[in-house]
């Protein structure tokens, strides 16, 4: 019927995606050949000298890490899509709406607190992260806000004030308390400093959460791409349904954010692709982001680590190298398609 | 049908709806006119439900629709807005097929029957042929059509348009609103309908309420309302009436002269 509506794009993500985890398990500072990799994962490697090496950074770094990469993709470009749907704006994004500025200033700020640790464990970073995002999404959205709709220019200019503030706040924070915050440093800059599997544990739930939520909100999205008076009168719940999606899509945000640092325009290059190539029904668009999410941000990782190996690039300078030309020409093009 | 009881609706501290009544029967057309900020697109806001009111209910069949979840409402009446403001990028399927919205869980699965009432409001608004074009993409008077079809998916016994002809030219304004008066006479519905245009209101509409300032200040069919001495009043012009050659309706001329 709707000839959008194949199994192809879902495929070809898959396939992308797939390629994508093998390289970024295999390469790195140390490459390890595919036969051995085969041999480590069938689990028929005994003996030899190498192979425990070869096995402990298969099992130890790189797996755990490829793995809290792949999340952490999956969670901006899920979440950027649900932002640009909500915003009805293509051009938010979690980072330029300042939501992951304010998710960053909630987790230094459990950082910096031995009390939020005491309570919170290893939960604090993500928890205040999350409040951090939810706070700063519904202050720039309160904001931009002008009558009824989210005009590009205000939601822009809200979100960048308001990131530059928490920013602002970090930067302070991290001056004041020497020592304990450095690591906080390289984490901003995205870089996905913390390594082994506890990470991952953590942040799996969280991400698993949100994105099923946001990948079975498409139909909801897409009512509401006709604004909220409209999307009322077709029978969508229309402020329950906001608030829903804010709180997944800033749940997402902040656990992206709480172990991956701070790592821009993914959210928003990636479901700006997925749409030029399959349309924008969110139904298909969310899932189809969460899946390039994933795949770019793994291959532009895997670029951080190559580019000056053995020294390792935050990821998040990556991505802003290649992010922001990108989004100069998404914001030419839709402005010259306005003026047409 | 229909019910409005004094409906009071206002913005901040200013009043915009006074102590409106109303009622749409089933297979009527009524036709809201009355000069610009009259209120009659907050008229149309209100009924759907989009305004909160400050006093007074809207009924449907006798019962108040104030407790009725959006989705229970949408199944009772659909809007059919002004063509402003739509997502460029959506398909005119895609766009007709959220009209069904009210019928659907929240993953918005269509089965049989929402494809065949799809199906049907496709055909019936002439947009069939131009279901895989984009919204972006089309002229005012198809995005006008693919509205009118996505209210028919909706399937409700309620209709309320606001200033469908606004943008049309005469050939797509007399084919809209021939199409609405079928569709009122065909499937019984009950129409309300704001309008600019006076002499196609005297054409199409069976009764007419003029607002002016807020208030229902004439209320009756397109004869006893179109006259000039209530269109003086709530126009403050002079107008000249005449009937129309073939269907004895008014016909309202700009008399050149001011009050």
């Amino acid at each position: 019927m709707d000839k959008r509506l194949t199994i192809r794009p879902y495929l070809l993500n898959i396939l992308l995606l797939l390629l994508a985890l093998l390289f970024s398990i295999a390469v790195g500072a140390v490459v390890i050949p595919p036969g051995v990799l085969a041999r480590l994962f069938l689990g028929s490697a005994t003996g030899g000298d190498i192979l425990p090496a070869f096995r402990t950074i298969l099992f130890q770094l790189r797996l755990p890490h490829t793995a809290l990469v792949m999340l952490t993709g999956a969670a901006l470009a899920g979440s950027g899509a649900a932002y640009q749907g909500l915003f009805r704006n293509p051009l938010a994004d979690p980072y330029l709406i300042g939501v992951a500025s304010g998710a960053g200033l909630g987790a230094v700020l459990a950082m910096a607190s031995p009390l939020a640790a005491h309570f919170l464990g290893m939960f604090s970073v993500p928890a205040a992260a999350f409040l951090g995002a939810l706070l700063t999404v519904l202050a720039v959205y309160w904001l931009a806000r002008s009558g009824k709709f989210v005009p590009t220019t205000t939601l822009i200019l809200a979100g960048v004030a308001v990131g530059s503030f928490a920013s602002a706040l970090t930067s302070f924070l991290m001056l004041r308390s020497q020592g304990e915050l450095h690591r906080a440093i390289a984490w901003l800059l995205g870089g996905t400093t913390s390594s082994g599997w506890q990470p991952v544990l953590v942040t799996l739930p969280y991400v698993i959460l949100s994105l099923v939520l946001l990948s079975l909100s498409g139909h909801a999205l897409n009512v509401l791409q006709f604004g909220d008076e409209q999307a009322q009168q077709l029978g969508l719940p229309v402020e329950r349904t906001k608030a829903l999606l804010i709180l997944a899509a800033s749940l997402a945000t902040a656990a992206a954010v709480s172990f991956s640092g701070i790592i821009g325009f993914v959210g928003l290059i990636v479901p700006h692709l997925a749409r030029l190539l399959w349309g924008s029904d969110y139904r298909r668009l969310i899932p189809l982001s969460i899946l390039g999410g994933a795949s770019v941000l793994l291959i532009a990782d895997l670029l951080a680590r190559v580019i000056l190996a053995p020294e390792e690039l935050p990821v998040g300078i990556v991505t802003a190298l290649a992010g922001a030309p990108f989004f100069l020409w998404v914001l030419r093009r839709t402005r010259s398609s306005r003026e047409s | 049908m229909l019910g409005i009881q004094s409906l009071t609706v206002g913005y901040g501290a200013r009043t915009v709806l006074k102590d409106i009544s109303l009622s749409v029967a089933k297979g009527e057309v009524m036709a809201l006119i009355g000069p610009n900020g009259s209120g009659k697109t907050t008229l149309i806001r209100a009924v759907s439900g989009v305004l909160d009111l400050r006093l007074g209910q809207v009924l449907v069949d006798g019962k108040d629709v104030k407790h009725l979840s959006p989705a229970q409402r949408a199944a009772r009446m659909a809007v059919v807005p002004q063509a402003r403001n739509l997502p460029e990028s959506f398909t005119v399927y895609q766009t007709v097929l959220l009209g069904r919205t009210p019928y659907l869980s929240w993953l918005g699965h269509p089965g049989e029957k929402d494809f065949a009432r799809l199906e049907w409001a496709l055909e019936r608004t002439d947009t069939k042929m131009l279901a895989d074009r984009l919204i972006g993409e089309l002229s005012g008077g198809e995005q006008q059509r693919v509205l009118l079809a996505r209210a028919l998916a909706q399937d409700t016994p309620i209709l309320l348009l606001d200033e469908p002809t606004a943008h049309l030219d005469i050939n797509h304004q007399a084919r809209l609103l021939n199409l609405v008066q079928e569709l009122a006479r065909e499937q019984s519905l009950a129409i309300l309908m704001a309008l600019h245009d006076l002499n196609l209101v005297a054409l199409y509409a069976d009764r007419v309420a003029l607002l002016v300032n807020g208030s229902v200040a004439a209320l009756g069919n397109p004869k006893e309302v179109l006259t000039p001495d209530t269109l003086a009043l709530a126009y403050g012009i002079h107008l000249k009436v005449i009937l129309h050659p073939d269907y004895g309706t008014p016909l309202v001329l700009p008399d050149g002269h001011h009050l």
